[in-house]
């Protein structure tokens, strides 16, 4: 079973509607008892980042994640929910993430040229590492094809996870793993049949 | 590098598709779902949905028919027309559209775009304005083009970006309907006001005028059209190729 955590932050309806889709049956879940029972989790979120930490820390679902992931069940999180896998942000400040994985969340602002908008939102290519092993998250899926971005926050100084990447003026981490734990900055529900195949992939993890 | 998007409108009464459309294939060519799916599957980068529903229970039927189809897309959702609260904003986001469009709802209240902005972030909120040259200056237009707020359209827009708008539809009255091409001489002027993403509306007769279109102004994101992709004069999948021919990045 799959969880989808949810923590107040962001609409779980295409998400949720996506796993069905691939013939998943998705429970989402304030549960934490909930996440213990699953065997894949998946934290989802839009909004600010030091909003979604707080609530994760209130509800102790923040807690819960982190014990499922260092147990080795794979987690992805999707969009803000992957930049809430990392140590810190500096969105409206310094907070501190999850912890997942080492690395930074900072403003796009840092590295990508004036005459590009922020947020950067829209359907970009993804560029894959060429010194490590593709993702099995991209199982079936080719470099180049289009997944959709909406964020003005990108994860930095994590060089070591980076699964793929997007061009935006400057290279953009579009996707991260560590072990067990996945993060999408893009988010697959959104990004058509390219999307359907990144959830399937983790799915059957 | 971030593509161009092409995006299908679609006006929805009564839970009905109004006009309809002219596709093979299509067993129901009013369906907003069977059309959704269809656009989603043969290239559309994005779909909005307009409800120009005046009853209530019409609106109703709506909110049922937007959850319908954004169980069955897997692109991203638009929703406008008669959006004047944050209530409004709820009600679709929770039916799964990704972003709101707001137009008259922002002139009778210039906060909304604020408050909605605060609550569901800038990303969520889609300035649309109906513009047309009066007396040689920019106008915005309420309620459905019927109305002349006297407002300057570029000052409008600025505002509204600086209030927390994240996208911006402009849809020149003056372009729309004649088939004659985008605006180029309001879209440049919106484009060096503003640094969020640009969407032309109103014109589009061909796949060259998507081509002229972001030839000529690079800064413009999208495209938006109804009837010609409806009519089945422009296949989504023949335009794009008209694009990427031109040295145009998009998704295919």
């Amino acid at each position: 079973m799959i969880a989808i955590v949810d923590y107040g932050v962001g609409n779980l309806f295409s998400l949720a509607s996506s796993f069905a889709y691939i013939g998943q049956e998705p429970v989402v879940t304030s549960d934490a008892a909930v996440l213990g029972k699953a065997d894949k989790i998946i934290l989802p979120g839009v909004g600010a980042f030091s909003d979604a930490a707080k609530k994760l820390r209130e509800t102790g679902l923040g807690e819960a994640v982190i014990t499922e992931a260092k147990k080795g069940k794979p987690l992805l999180g999707i969009c803000l929910g992957m930049q809430l896998l990392f140590e810190e942000s500096f969105e409206y400040g310094q907070h501190k993430g999850l912890g997942l994985i080492p690395g930074q969340v900072r403003p796009l602002t840092d590295i990508v040229p004036a005459e590009y908008k922020i947020p950067q939102i829209g359907w970009n290519a993804l560029i894959f590492p060429k010194d490590r092993k593709k993702s099995k998250l991209y199982s079936g899926i080719a470099e180049g094809e289009h997944v959709y971005f909406v964020h003005s926050y990108y994860a930095a100084n994590c060089h070591d996870y980076v699964s793929a990447n997007c061009e935006y003026g400057a290279l953009v981490t579009a996707s991260v793993e560590r072990e067990n734990i996945y993060g999408a900055q893009f988010h697959p529900e959104k990004s058509g049949k390219t999307g359907l195949r990144l959830l399937q992939n983790f799915a059957e993890l | 590098m971030i593509t161009k998007r092409i995006i299908p409108c679609l006006d929805v009464r009564n839970g009905r598709v109004v006009k309809g459309v002219n596709f093979e294939g299509l067993r129901d060519v009013n369906s907003p779902v069977e059309l959704a799916s269809y656009y989603s599957e043969n290239g559309a980068d994005e779909l909005v949905f307009y409800d120009i529903t005046a009853s209530f229970e019409g609106r109703a039927l709506f909110t049922d028919i937007l959850r319908e189809v954004a169980r069955t897309i897997f692109i991203p959702l638009t929703v406008g027309g008669g959006i004047n609260t944050t209530e409004d904003f709820d009600r679709v986001l929770k039916c799964g559209a990704d972003k709101v469009s707001v137009n008259s709802g922002a002139i009778r209240d210039p906060k909304l775009i604020e408050r909605a902005a605060k609550l569901y972030g800038d990303q969520c909120v889609v300035l649309s304005a109906d513009i047309k040259r009066v007396d040689g200056v920019f106008r915005v237009f309420a309620k459905g083009g019927r109305e002349n707020t006297g407002i300057e359209a570029i000052d409008w827009i600025r505002r509204g970006v600086d209030n927390g708008a994240g996208e911006i539809v402009v849809n020149s009255m003056d372009t729309d309907g004649v088939k004659g091409g985008f605006d180029l001489e309001l879209l440049e002027k919106v484009c060096d006001a503003v640094n969020v993403p640009v969407i032309a509306s109103g014109g589009a007769g061909s796949k060259q005028d998507f081509v002229e279109l972001f030839k000529k102004l690079p800064k413009v994101d999208a495209g938006l059209a109804a009837s010609i992709f409806h009519f089945g004069e422009v296949a989504i999948a023949d335009l794009k190729q008209e694009l990427k021919n031109n040295g145009i990045n998009v998704r295919y």
